[in-house]
């Protein structure tokens, strides 16, 4: 299935701009008409991935985040946000609620919430070469006319 | 200022606002543990009225702070939470650790 709009946008991996990164993708998919709830989910969704990028893949030094949106014709937003950084050598275990490879102040639970505030999430990754989190949500509330 | 401290022996309240992430947590819990270890407070009260945003951040914010609390004794309490705000707090059960009040509701 094609795209019917995308973007592209990429970023140094700045905690600054973990909030740019999620308000410009919420500015994009704001034109499906999404409740206040699903923009909430998607804004938040995308900042877990993309802190994840700057605290583990890059762990404070510098590099890109690719982040691609795109928006299909039954109104599924997906958003792919890939890194060059570390990878993730064990998934499941990264994915699992309360693991964290840095206890001092992370919960543990970006890709909790990231499966829980989306339909859908696959994270591909190889050690040395980064990471890939696919996200997909249904925005339900506006029918296409 | 994402966040103001207001504070005497019994009761610390944090006034955070605006968007809590990884990016803005470090400086809020940086100046909230210096007013807590000086004054080591009976309560500390994280007022969220003004946040518009949070993520997992936050989560490891609060439950950091609640460890403190707990280790000098005191009690943490949480109010202003707005439904979204909610949401990633109940995914990490922090409604089972400390009191929460959610925006709207009598104090």
């Amino acid at each position: 299935m094609k795209a019917v709009n995308e973007m592209k946008l990429t970023i140094e991996s700045r905690s600054v701009n973990e909030s740019f990164a999620r308000v410009a993708v919420s500015a994009f998919v704001a034109g499906l008409d999404p409740t206040v709830e699903e923009l909430s989910d998607i804004k938040t969704a995308v900042s877990e991935a993309v802190t994840n990028c700057i605290v583990h893949a890059y762990q404070n030094t510098m590099g890109r985040i690719y982040i691609w949106v795109g928006i299909f014709e039954d109104s599924t937003v997906k958003i792919r946000i890939r890194d060059r950084g570390c990878g993730i050598a064990n998934i499941e275990q990264a994915m699992t609620p309360l693991f964290t490879s840095q206890p001092q102040e992370r919960a543990g639970l970006g890709f909790a919430v990231m499966q829980s505030f989306c339909d859908k999430i696959s994270v591909r990754s190889t050690a040395g070469k980064g990471t890939t989190v696919t996200l997909m949500k249904k925005i339900e509330s506006r029918q296409r006319c | 200022m994402p966040v103001r401290i207001e504070a005497d022996k019994n009761l610390t309240t944090a006034y955070l606002s605006g968007e809590i992430d990884h990016h803005s947590c470090v400086f809020i819990r940086d100046e909230i543990d210096a007013t807590i270890n000086r004054l080591a407070p009976l309560e500390l009260c994280l007022d969220f009225m003004h946040v518009s945003f949070m993520d997992s951040s936050g989560i490891g914010l609060v439950m950091g702070r609640y460890k403190l609390m707990h280790s000098l004794g005191g009690r943490l309490r949480v109010r202003g939470v707005s439904p979204s705000t909610m949401k990633v707090m109940k995914l990490a059960g922090l409604d089972l650790l400390a009191k929460i009040d959610c925006k709207g509701e009598k104090r």
